[in-house]
């Protein structure tokens, strides 16, 4: 297995850069989808999110986002500098950057969106409407570069595989290289080469630019091989730890089995 | 108008020459100002799939020239602008408060307006077939101050497509992911429609209610068949809406018939000339 950079190094959370998050809660029309959910990510860590369908895993993420409001804190405390709390709005410079790879978005064969279009209306203000100047083309060439897929440029993105298409948001949340990653399923839909390629270019990634990896599974199988820590998660956070401690848990067997025997094993 | 008239008097039709037929010279202006709109919308109304929604919006529209007539005002279209518009505002604050779909949203919008709309032009007892000609649409009734009016909301809609397709692309293709790269998609997706419901509801008149939606639709679903990315989606969608508008006035002025229902009917042989053409 490989070493740990960053998490592990640091005594506490005292020289590296962490998101804390303590006692999030969060209710949606009246449920109660997170409740008391308190850990550390720190940097150029990946910790891998696992939970049933409907544990809160996309909610915790929208939460970290931004885009759902929550009771708790989240904070995030740089290499240098003060903490900021990410619900207090602070001037924008200070505000960690948080790259998302959402779910895999659905896009139709016949959609007339390139990857340069994407990723151009993503990240520049020019109308993709318009023919794209040289400079957004070479930038996207550029991140796409990062993922190794300067070759999509100008493929269109229903016509994508599975892993591809990963690789295409990938490279967009890393365009401004993010403190945080998150990423929502990124190994749903991807094939085994795929998915062995997308790992392999994260742990790249958290060695070269140093950044938290949080992402969400359901493949058990691989957790050993990328993450540092794995966090079971159904409401509240059940076990965390490394992959084999949470793996051969009581909570992971409850969790899991139990509801795979009532579906009728 | 001076300019326009000399411009349109180079043409070598009869109706063309100096002198005569202006409300035919009127309504090619028309044409010209109203198709590249549509044009332009459909992109995007054929993106977000929101062809159910302009079809709605139609609906609205015949609703506010209904409330307006009903005020007594002279100019009911006014109305009819206003109302499609808090219809469009309070859609999207429906759709983004419920947890419905957004087609049964639309749909229980759409049967109110309607409702709403037949109600209040029967009411009294009074005969609906007034608001036939709104059915229908006459494009050759144009005056020009309105195709005026019209190529100021153009100038403005392609303003607002310099200023944020980006972002309303993207709050269509992932309304989260357009969210964490700041992208206000609420308001995207409100000024967008509200867009779309001063359009419908201004051409109305001209194009006719049963149709309008149709010219939403057409030109770019028959674009998708062909372009490959946003620049040739533009201007397929661009040329297939203007070709048709000018084909469709032609044949209408020629052998009778609505203008509308003609362009519509050109844009479906558009589509299927392209989707015969289509990318493989």
């Amino acid at each position: 297995m490989r070493k740990i950079k960053h998490g592990k190094l640091a005594a506490g959370c005292a020289d590296s850069c962490c998101l804390k998050l303590e006692g999030l809660s969060v209710q949606l029309q009246g449920d109660s989808i997170l409740e008391d959910v308190s850990f550390h990510l720190h940097c150029g860590e990946i910790v891998a999110l696992i939970g049933p369908n409907g544990a809160g895993k996309s909610t915790l993420f929208r939460s970290i986002l931004g885009q759902l409001s929550y009771k708790g804190s989240i904070t995030f405390s740089p290499a240098r500098g003060p903490a900021i709390r990410l619900d207090d709005n602070p001037a924008s410079g200070l505000r960690p950057l948080v790259g998302y790879v959402p779910q895999a978005p659905h896009f139709d064969r016949g959609d007339p969106v390139s990857v340069l279009d994407f990723f151009t209306a993503a990240t520049a203000k020019w109308p993709v409407w318009l023919p794209v100047p040289k400079k957004y083309r070479d930038r996207a060439a550029a991140c796409l570069a990062r993922v190794h897929g300067e070759e999509l440029l100008d493929r269109p993105m229903g016509g994508l595989s599975g892993g591809q298409l990963q690789r295409v948001l990938l490279a967009l949340a890393l365009e401004p290289v993010p403190h945080i990653l998150i990423l929502d399923e990124p190994l749903s839909g991807v094939d085994i080469e795929g998915e062995h390629q997308l790992l392999e270019m994260l742990d790249e990634l958290r060695t070269q630019y140093d950044l938290s990896i949080f992402l969400s599974t359901h493949d058990f199988a691989t957790l050993g091989q990328f993450a540092d820590k794995v966090i079971l998660l159904n409401r509240r956070v059940l076990k965390s730890g490394p992959p084999e401690e949470v793996l051969s848990s009581p909570e992971f067997y409850e969790t899991f089995h139990l509801r795979m025997g009532r579906g009728g094993v | 108008m001076e300019f326009w008239y000399a411009l349109v008097e180079l043409l070598p039709f009869e109706w063309a020459q100096p002198g005569q037929m202006y409300f035919m010279k009127h309504a090619l202006l028309a044409v010209l100002v109203v198709t590249p709109l549509f044009g332009i919308l459909s992109t995007m109304v054929v993106h977000s799939r929101m062809s159910f929604f302009s079809d709605a919006l139609g609906h609205s529209a015949f609703t506010g020239m209904a409330i307006g007539a009903l005020c007594g005002f002279h100019e009911p279209t006014w109305a009819a602008v206003v109302f499609a518009m808090l219809f469009a505002l309070l859609f999207n604050l429906v759709k983004r408060r419920s947890a419905l779909a957004s087609d049964t949203v639309i749909g229980v919008f759409s049967s109110t307006a309607v409702a709403l709309g037949i109600f209040l032009s029967t009411l009294n007892g009074r005969s609906f077939t007034r608001f036939n000609a709104l059915l229908v649409g006459d494009i050759l009734s144009v005056e020009p101050a309105k195709v005026g009016v019209l190529a100021m909301i153009l100038a403005l809609i392609v303003l607002l497509w310099a200023v944020s397709f980006n972002q309303l692309m993207l709050s269509a293709v992932h309304p989260a992911l357009a969210d964490s790269r700041g992208v206000q998609v609420f308001w995207q997706e409100t000024v967008f429609s509200v867009a779309i419901a001063v359009v419908v509801t201004l051409s109305m008149t001209w194009v006719g209610l049963l149709v309008i939606n149709s010219l939403l639709v057409l030109p770019a679903a028959a674009a998708r068949n062909a372009a490959r990315n946003m620049r040739q989606y533009h201007l397929l969608s661009l040329l297939g809406a203007v070709l048709a508008g000018i084909a469709g006035l032609m044949t209408s002025y020629y052998v009778g018939g609505s203008a509308g229902a003609a362009i519509t009917l050109y844009l479906a042989v558009w589509f299927a000339l392209t989707f015969f053409l289509r990318k493989k």
